[in-house]
């Protein structure tokens, strides 16, 4: 069974190393189709007997055998469902993975798909299509002629039944070699045009040859450098590599993240962004000190009818005016040299469609601003114009101004709410598809009860008071707390997580699924079905509901005298809003235990609160705003800002000190396992910002370290302006760094920390909406010996992937409500028009950036509108960070009251516009609307009536 | 770029072995002369070179011999070229120790060494080349060695690594392999009995995936057993032949 030919494999890593390796070529690997009669019967055979590919240019069945380029420019096409029985070598395979991740993955997944037919076959470890690489042959020749070898076995294998075997390259040399050898071979695209009934596919295909003549270009960006060069010149120093940061405020600037380096580099203009998108890996020069300059505050959107001439007149005027910055607002900045790794993945957004009717080139403009436009070439523009589309990149030729790409799907009509529900989905990369068969399967069976077993397992808690704190409407309660006095004098202070984990098994479709899924983006779905989040989980009342506790022995001043975990059945008494228990709190007639539990964690509470602010702890502030939902519309119809009560700092307060309790036992029975999650303590460099902001009103603030931050925040207060104090804190919660999980083997100790909070941190209770809580809940069930252990629970590299996996949904799940409470403010917006009070945030070259604190919206007033009449002038103060008008002048945090509306100009790409009603600027601001019922059409007229 | 793909989703390994294969294995007894036993192995492009002396008079001091038993002297080297870097000292490292005194108690435990009290045997095992297994490829060495010199052995000891990559157990592990990081278990069986002599495990391996990994790797013995116990039939074969074609 094993053909043994033992060879030598030479090659060199790094210095001069010889690598001796075994290859061994076999006999038993089988061709995978259904028609074969010589290979063994039982080996899966996914190729289809007679498959459908029907195509004018061969007229019998064949299948496809795709070389490494066609499937990493023409995966979209490949996707296709028309595309089926397809080859996939592993020569072709392995050069895929070497190349593209992401392509390699989704060949993955379409091997794995078994509608689509497709077959690896391992042509390197089979004796008859095996190569030796000639002397002096290079590799990529190498795998041609392999690839070629393999197609050559697979004709002659197949010969007795009817179906040939169709090579896809468009490398024109393999292709000519391979129709000498008597194979029959095709480009990608000229298959796809002879494919029967798929024009469709057509407008997917990658337009990788359409090469612009480079000589009639006005725009040409300098070549990128090989990859060598930029090897070479990273290690001599001369380049450096980092992430490429596009800017959202102004198309034509970017920073550069440089590894292991915490100065960003900055990066201007069109030429020196040499065709970088945002993400990818670039290599960048640093320019000589003299050419250095810093951000312009200037933002600058690509608008849809912007002149390429003007573009080019900014870029000029630009370059002219670089010399009067002043040296020590100077930031490091360099050139784009060369491309290391391009980052590029399916983008959302609308098509622009060209002026010429009949074009079949048009722009597509991405939703994520940082992105440019894309070229795309379709001929269904007419149709494509109404809907959001989806497009990826495939090349952008040094001769033209956009990157070129093609499109892969349409979502659905723009400005309809699923649709842009969809797209905000896509965009942030959340799951969000139903859950499958498979998963639902691992629920457990309804009706569901509690056995004696359980019982016997677990603490018996049902007759404590237990109740549960929570936001109206909430219905996946995952904490109840509880507190009682104990006879020694103490107090018995408990919280109870919902035992998510006890319904989780590890391994299982549901576990993995949630594993994926990492976190709930409150739109639409959750990390486990309904089933379990707002029933069996759910912590509601009068139910007996498994629980996981953690119970403390507190003295009076909160000192804690022991910890104790454990797993319970409760039956929690009550449900409570904030707002409830609040009332319960207040109302002295009522002393039930319940209320006087509530009163008694109140008041350890806030003991724990002021020890924690002592000890430095950071309190930042964010603003949250919740939509009060038209449940027949689903149209937001009122904006409510949270409230914060002393409930919801009792109840924060107590899952703090759970997760912490929760951190240092599972960090000290599992040093090398533990999930945490920490917060890097951010660089000096993050604070400039704050520093400048808090300059402006004459505070300084010390950013040294947490505790002298907290402080100094506290001293910066206005009595005559009460919220100057909140956004100080807006901008400072901005400085930070992102909180992520982690491992705890694999970084240092000294990078545990979790800024602001506690020396080690993790999460334990959310574990209905969040996965990581499940995983902390399964380590603290082994360390309390409730539960066994499981392989990838204690391997902390699976550990880790996991947490990376975790933390970049939850950032995604992040962007995404930000983006959602966007839409819906834009969906508000629509039918209104009103005057609101702001603040200002930021003072840039042309526009204030302002903070509405009613709606937690940010929006920018632009100050140098093109119609403007010319009296009206801006003047920008650098030093001072302010604008000037006339009389009037914008400081930092001044108070402003704007007019919000949408801004309809562009029906496709709905904005939220300000306008400045106060301080009254003679032609510049308008008129504030009253508050009638006829709002809609004022907003122009007030505008033209000031004149 | 992302790190080798040590089991394809086809289920080959990086070499084109399946999980359950063992590497190709070669050998030969009797290579040299003035040993009384030898024999050469080749597992894959591991090459190893054992050669045994005695059951001979104690050497040395006198106080090292055993009253009920014989003594089992075991030195275990490394040539300098057997590795892709020159190797600077082919023994008497903290490594070629450990290895010496693990050989040393794989072959007290198999060879019945109460049938030679107070005297010596000598196993020198010698690695030519190193590619992943060495202990292995020495314990099935010296076992033709000593298979080869006549002494008695309870049964021969044949030792077999294995791994577990992405949740498949993996057999007779390759230096590429080896170094990967994952968990690696040794294990020495005399295979007729199924009693292992000596396992070792490096790495972390969840306990739920042990007995996997082992059942894979004591099979993997019996598979190296088969493979000896025809060499030694075809060496004894031929030797025989040798000697009556010679009296006759």
């Amino acid at each position: 069974m094993l053909t043994s030919k033992t060879f030598v494999k030479k090659t060199k890593r790094g210095g001069v190393m010889k690598i001796v390796r075994e290859h061994y070529l076999r006999d038993d690997i089988t061709c995978g189709s259904a028609n074969c009669k010589v290979c063994d019967i039982n080996s899966p055979k996914p190729l289809q007997k007679e498959p459908q590919n029907r195509s004018n240019s061969i007229n019998s069945c064949h299948y496809l055998m795709p070389d490494t380029n066609v499937i990493l420019h023409q995966i979209d096409v490949l996707d296709d469902p028309a595309i089926q029985n397809v080859i996939v070598l592993q020569t072709v395979l392995e050069e895929v993975r070497h190349r593209s991740i992401p392509g390699y993955k989704r060949l993955k997944d379409m091997l794995s798909n078994a509608d689509k037919h497709f077959y690896t076959f391992s042509n390197e470890f089979n004796r008859d299509t095996y190569v030796e690489r000639k002397p002096g042959e290079s590799s990529n020749d190498r795998n041609d002629r392999a690839i070629r070898e393999a197609c050559g076995w697979y004709v002659k294998h197949l010969e007795q039944s009817d179906v040939k075997v169709v090579l896809l390259t468009n490398d024109a040399e393999n292709r000519k070699k391979a129709v000498d050898e008597g194979l029959t071979a095709f480009t990608i695209q000229n298959y796809v045009k002879e494919l029967k009934g798929c024009s469709q596919l057509l407008d997917r295909l990658a337009m990788a040859d359409t090469n612009v003549p480079l000589t009639n270009s006005r725009i040409q960006f300098p070549e990128h450098l090989p990859l060598s060069v930029i090897q070479k010149g990273i290690k001599t120093g001369r380049y450096l590599q980092g992430s490429f940061l596009a800017s959202r405020d102004n198309y034509l600037e970017a920073t550069v993240s440089v590894h292991n380096q915490e100065k960003m580099v900055f990066v201007h203009g069109l030429s020196h962004l040499n065709r970088a998108i945002h993400d990818d890996i670039v290599a960048i020069e640093i320019l000589p000190e003299e050419q250095w300059r810093c951000p312009s505050s200037i933002i600058l959107l690509q608008e849809e009818q912007k002149d390429k001439e003007e573009e080019e007149d900014i870029e000029n005027e630009n370059q002219t005016s670089k010399n009067n910055i002043p040296v020590e607002l100077r930031q490091p900045t360099g050139k784009i040299v060369g491309i290391i790794k391009r980052n590029w993945r399916q983008y959302c957004g609308i098509l622009q469609r060209s002026a010429l009717k009949e074009s079949t080139r048009h722009l597509f403009l991405p939703a994520e601003k940082r992105i440019p436009k894309i070229r795309i070439e379709t001929r269904q523009a007419e149709e494509l114009s109404k809907q959001r589309l989806v497009v990826v990149i495939d090349a952008w030729p040094r001769g033209s101004r956009y990157p070129q790409g093609h499109f892969v799907r349409k979502l659905g009509e723009i400005g309809d709410k699923d649709t842009e529900n969809e797209v905000l989905l896509l965009e942030h990369d959340v799951p969000h598809s139903k859950f499958s068969e498979a998963v639902l399967s691992f629920l457990p069976k309804m009706p569901w009860t509690i056995t004696e077993e359980d019982y016997k397992r677990r603490l018996d808690l049902r007759d404590l008071p237990i109740c549960s704190v929570d936001p109206p409407g909430c219905t996946d309660i995952d904490d109840a707390l509880h507190c009682r006095d104990l006879d020694n004098g103490n107090l018995e202070v408990g919280v109870h997580i919902a035992d998510v984990s006890h319904f989780i098994r590890p391994g299982n479709a549901l576990d993995k699924e949630a594993a994926e899924r990492g976190t709930t983006v409150y739109l639409i779905d959750q990390v486990f079905p309904e089933l379990l989040s707002s029933n069996l989980c759910s912590l509601r009342s009068n139910v007996e509901r498994f629980a996981f506790s953690v119970i403390w022995e507190m003295t009076h001043d909160a000192e804690i005298i022991n910890t104790k975990f454990t797993k319970s059945v409760i039956n929690s008494k009550a449900s409570l809003t904030y707002a409830e228990a609040q009332m319960r709190i207040d109302d002295t007639k009522q002393n039930d235990p319940i209320t006087v539990g509530l009163r008694g964690l109140n008041r350890l509470a806030k003991i724990l609160k002021q020890k924690r602010i002592d000890n430095g702890a950071l309190l930042l502030a964010s603003t949250e705003v919740r939509f009060n939902i038209d449940s027949e519309t689903h149209d937001p119809i009122d904006v409510v800002t949270k409230v914060a009560r002393d409930t919801n700092s009792m109840v924060e307060e107590f899952m703090l000190l759970a997760n912490i309790a929760t951190a240092q036992k599972t960090l000290q029975e599992f040093p090398n396992c533990a999930m945490l999650r920490r917060h890097p303590s951010p660089p000096s460099g993050n604070f400039e910002t704050l520093l400048k902001a808090a300059m402006s009103k004459g505070f300084t603030i010390d950013v040294s370290c947490g505790k002298a931050l907290a402080d100094s925040l506290n001293a910066a207060t206005l009595p005559e302006d009460p919220y100057f104090n909140t956004m100080l804190r807006i901008i400072a919660t901005r400085c930070m760094m992102q909180a992520v999980y982690f491992c705890s083997g694999t970084t240092s100790e000294a990078e545990y920390l979790h800024y602001g909070l506690a020396p080690i941190y993790t999460h334990f209770t959310s574990p209905i909406r969040r996965y990581s809580d499940i995983i902390v809940h399964r380590l603290l069930a082994v360390c309390i010996g409730a539960d066994a252990s499981y392989p990838d629970l204690l391997e902390k590299h699976k550990t880790q992937s996991l947490s990376n996996n975790l933390n970049y949904r939850h950032k995604m799940a992040q962007y995404a409500g930000r983006a959602s409470v966007n839409l819906h403010t834009h969906l508000f917006f629509k039918e209104r028009v009103e005057d609101e009070e702001g603040y200002v945030l930021f003072v840039k070259k042309n526009a204030l950036q302002i903070l509405i604190p009613k709606y937690g919206l940010e929006g920018t007033l632009f100050l140098n509108a093109k119609d403007l009449p010319s009296h009206v002038n801006f003047v920008y103060q650098e030093e001072s960070n302010t604008q000037t008008c006339g009389e009037v002048v914008f400081h930092v945090f001044d108070r402003v009251i704007v007019q919000l509306s949408i801004d309809r100009s562009n029906v496709q790409h709905l904005k939220l516009s300000l306008k400045l009603v106060h301080p009254e600027i003679t032609d510049f601001s308008v008129a504030a609307v009253t508050k009638s019922e006829n709002q809609e059409p004022p907003v122009k007229k007030a505008k033209m009536s000031v004149k | 770029m992302a790190g080798l793909e040590l089991l394809s989703d086809q289920g080959f390994r990086i070499d084109g072995r399946r999980p359950h294969e063992l590497r190709k294995i070669q050998c030969r007894l009797g290579i040299f002369k003035q040993a009384d036993g030898s024999a050469y192995i080749e597992q894959g492009n591991t090459k190893v070179l054992a050669a045994v002396y005695g059951p001979h008079e104690i050497r040395g001091s006198r106080g090292k011999a055993l009253h009920d038993k014989v003594l089992v002297n075991c030195q275990y080297s490394m040539a300098t070229f057997s590795t892709g870097e020159r190797k600077r000292r082919p023994r008497g490292d903290r490594k070629s120790q450990e290895m010496t005194m693990h050989l040393k108690q794989t072959f007290d435990a198999a060879i019945q060494t109460a049938l030679y009290p107070r005297s010596q045997i000598d196993i020198f095992v010698e690695v030519l080349q190193s590619d992943g297994g060495n202990y292995c490829a020495s314990v099935n060495a010296a076992t033709l060695a000593v298979i080869d010199a006549g002494i008695p052995m309870k049964d021969y000891v044949c030792a077999c690594s294995a791994s577990f990559v992405s949740d498949t157990p993996i057999v007779d592990i390759s230096y590429l392999e080896e170094s990967s990081g994952g968990p690696e278990l040794i294990v020495a069986t005399l295979p007729k009995s199924e009693q292992i002599v000596f396992l070792e495990q490096n790495s972390r391996l969840h306990e739920d995936n042990l007995s996997k990994v082992l059942d894979l790797a004591v099979k993997g013995t019996k598979d190296v057993h088969h493979v000896l116990d025809q060499a030694v039939r075809e060496h004894v074969s031929q030797v025989s032949a040798f000697e009556n074609t010679d009296q006759s």
